[in-house]
């Protein structure tokens, strides 16, 4: 037996007590972790996917407050797909192809999926040559700055795994869906296969390559058999829209606010400045969560630790008695302090990472990695918080006046 | 070899002083079995703790093999008492989370040996007051005058010279009793300086010399002893 196994064998015995007083120091290294994770991630995407947004104008319902670009249409609130129609008839300048969706939520073999419903562009196109206007496709100058590499054009066998990069596609049956690769592999599924969805049968043409954000984890179907099988009536959650960039930093956003007043129309910048200041927000956040956590932790190993060493006065009498000096009963303290704010730390990076992994994609969309620098910073902390809370009492165990073993309880 | 010269020991509480002990000279030789016994509150604890190391005198020298233990650093005095020492409490004192071979390696462990000596020494000494087969118990899955040969077992884990007792039997039944002071009987045939206090008197005709305490006075009482045995 040597020394520390005293102490592994005592909180062996009687581990609750010490664990419940670590609980907020955890907590405190868990928010830690989990939002430093996210937003370091979330970061990391914004700035590398900045320059590969394809569309780069939303059009909203009012009351959307949004932080994502990725999932500006996961909110559940709709406006009538009649704007789409009346944008493209308003022919604005400087609009170059609109992309309207509609999420609902499915599942297939009992795993829940989310169903995106897109508009093909020939379908409003077809729509506009109806009602007798030339829409869109190359009226758009191609002289115009980034304009130049348009996103339509008259590319007429456009692959459907175009949707990835260019997020519009030109042809979709009614009847066909495009899986997202990660959808896909998880489903096992593949092109040409068959699949069910709300009760109609799909026919998958396409999965599309991975591109790293929310968009694979989706099904793609034609926007009026999305309507239809959900029974939300001809409705859409947003409107993105692929406009030259120079016309979507001026005039492009008040126009359309003025043919949409029922409208938000966001910019992709205003996007992603609001997802920088809301990452910077809970990096700060987290940070005061941590230190307010790690306060009250402190409180509590203090204050389990005072009531161990007072509950074990007898105990560390005897081992006096025995020939322990009364620095041997401070390490003694300390050192099961050490153990428990490692233990409280590690623990804490694990729930952070999990809590992270898990909550990336689902709050910000964004893919996480575990950050073993967070791991040090946690465990580092942690420690030094439970043994500082723990130095008092242990320096009063190491005071206790030896001669207590005589007096018989 | 223990002398306690001119050892005074006062207490102070609430502004009222106790004196527990008051001027006392003793000699104790080595290879001796004290009886200390005497009313309770007459000081006997009180006498154990300063020759134990455990509780400065007011005034006085307690000096063991001619050193005077309370002029030692604090350090030092914990090694006197790991190397020469060894206690036995009336409640035992086992560490409840530990096992019997477990308890009794304490001292080994605090004297820094190596895990395989603990072992056999602590299974050794178990052996020696035949605990053999209850190495793996705890403290409470053994009887009282088990768990008091468990401690027996660790004082003489460190083998010291010195053994100091408060009650030993003062928590067991006659039977075991008599068990226990047969095996202090045997250390101190060993060779070991026993001081132990009682209110027991039969506990106390196993020692070789009885003193007395009132109100913090001690009375050798081996001529009065001898003289009633005559
Ligand atoms: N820590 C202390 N603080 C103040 N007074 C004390 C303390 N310890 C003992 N005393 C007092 O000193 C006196 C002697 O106490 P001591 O414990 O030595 O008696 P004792 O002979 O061992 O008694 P008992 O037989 O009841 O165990 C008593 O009057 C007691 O009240
Ligand atoms: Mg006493």
């Amino acid at each position: 037996m040597k020394p520390y196994s005293l102490i592994l064998k005592e909180l062996w015995q009687r581990p609750t007590p010490m664990l419940t007083s670590l609980v907020a120091v955890t907590l405190g290294v868990t928010a830690l972790v989990a939002i430093q994770n996210i937003t370091v991630y979330s970061e990391q995407k914004i700035s590398s996917e900045m320059d590969s947004l394809g569309a780069n104008v939303l059009v909203l319902p009012p009351s959307v407050s949004l932080q994502n670009y990725y999932s500006a249409d996961m909110h559940g609130k709709t406006m009538p797909e009649e704007y789409v129609t009346q944008l493209a008839l308003a022919k604005l300048p400087g609009v170059q192809n609109l992309a309207p969706k509609l999420c609902v939520e499915a599942d297939v073999d009992s795993i829940p999926v989310v169903l995106t419903g897109i508009l093909p562009r020939s379908e409003f196109e077809a729509k506009a040559a109806w009602q007798g206007m030339s829409l869109l496709t190359s009226s758009v100058g191609s002289d115009r700055g980034c304009c130049a590499t348009g996103i339509t054009g008259g590319d007429e066998d456009e692959d459907p795994t175009a949707l990835a990069t260019k997020r519009s596609i030109k042809d979709l049956g009614k009847d066909e869906v495009i899986l997202g690769s990660e959808i896909a592999s998880q489903l096992g599924s593949q092109k040409g296969d068959k699949i069910t969805l709300l009760e109609k049968e799909f026919k998958i043409i396409a999965v599309l390559p991975a591109t790293g954000t929310i968009d694979d984890g989706r099904l793609f179907a034609h926007l009026h058999t999305v309507q239809e099988l959900s029974g939300s009536g001809p409705v859409v959650n947003v409107i993105e829209i692929m406009a030259c960039c120079e016309d979507a930093a001026g005039d492009l956003v008040g126009d359309l606010s003025k043919e949409l007043p029922d409208t938000r129309v966001v910019t992709i910048s205003q996007v992603v400045e609001t997802q920088v200041a809301v990452n910077g927000l809970m990096s700060r956040l987290s940070w005061l969560f941590f230190s307010i956590l790690l306060l009250v932790g402190a409180a509590s190993i203090a204050s389990v630790m005072y009531s161990n060493v007072s509950e074990r006065r007898k105990e560390i009498g005897t081992l006096m008695a025995l020939g322990a000096s009364p620095a041997f009963v401070t390490r003694l303290f300390l050192g099961k302090a050490t153990i428990l704010g490692f233990a409280g730390g590690l623990g804490g990076f694990l729930l952070g990472t999990v809590l992270a992994y898990i909550l990336g994609p689902q709050l910000l969309g964004v893919a996480v990695q575990p950050m073993p620098q967070l791991c040090l910073i946690g465990i580092g902390v942690a420690t030094l918080v439970a043994v500082v809370a723990s130095y008092l009492p242990a320096r009063h165990a190491a005071g206790l006046d030896p001669c207590l073993v005589f007096n018989d309880a | 070899m223990y002398s306690l010269e001119n050892v005074i020991k006062k207490y102070e509480r609430h502004g009222q002083e106790v004196t527990a002990l008051d001027d006392t000279n003793l000699e104790i030789p080595d290879n001796d079995f004290v009886a200390i016994i005497g009313p309770s509150g007459s000081g006997k604890t009180t006498m154990l703790s300063l020759l134990g190391g455990m509780l400065a005198p007011s005034s006085g020298k307690v000096v063991l093999d001619g050193v005077s233990l309370y002029d030692l650093s604090v350090k030092e005095r914990t090694k006197v008492r790991s190397t020469k020492i060894g206690f036995v409490f009336q409640s035992f004192n086992l560490i409840p989370w530990l096992t019997a071979r477990e308890n009794v390696q304490i001292p080994l462990v605090l004297a820094g040996c190596d895990s395989e000596q603990q072992q056999q020494r602590a299974s050794a000494m178990l052996e020696k007051v035949g605990l053999a087969d209850r190495m793996r118990h705890k403290p409470s899955e053994m009887s009282q005058g088990q768990q008091q040969r468990v401690a027996l077992a660790r004082t003489l884990a460190n083998d010291p010279q010195i053994i100091l007792a408060d009650e030993p039997t003062g928590n067991l039944d006659p039977e075991t009793r008599e068990q226990v002071m047969e095996y202090l009987t045997e250390f101190h045939q060993d060779g070991r300086t026993i001081v132990m206090v009682t209110h027991d008197e039969a506990a106390a005709k196993f020692a070789t010399r009885t003193i007395r305490l009132v109100a913090g006075v001690a009375a050798d009482l081996n001529t009065e002893s001898q003289a009633e045995a005559a």
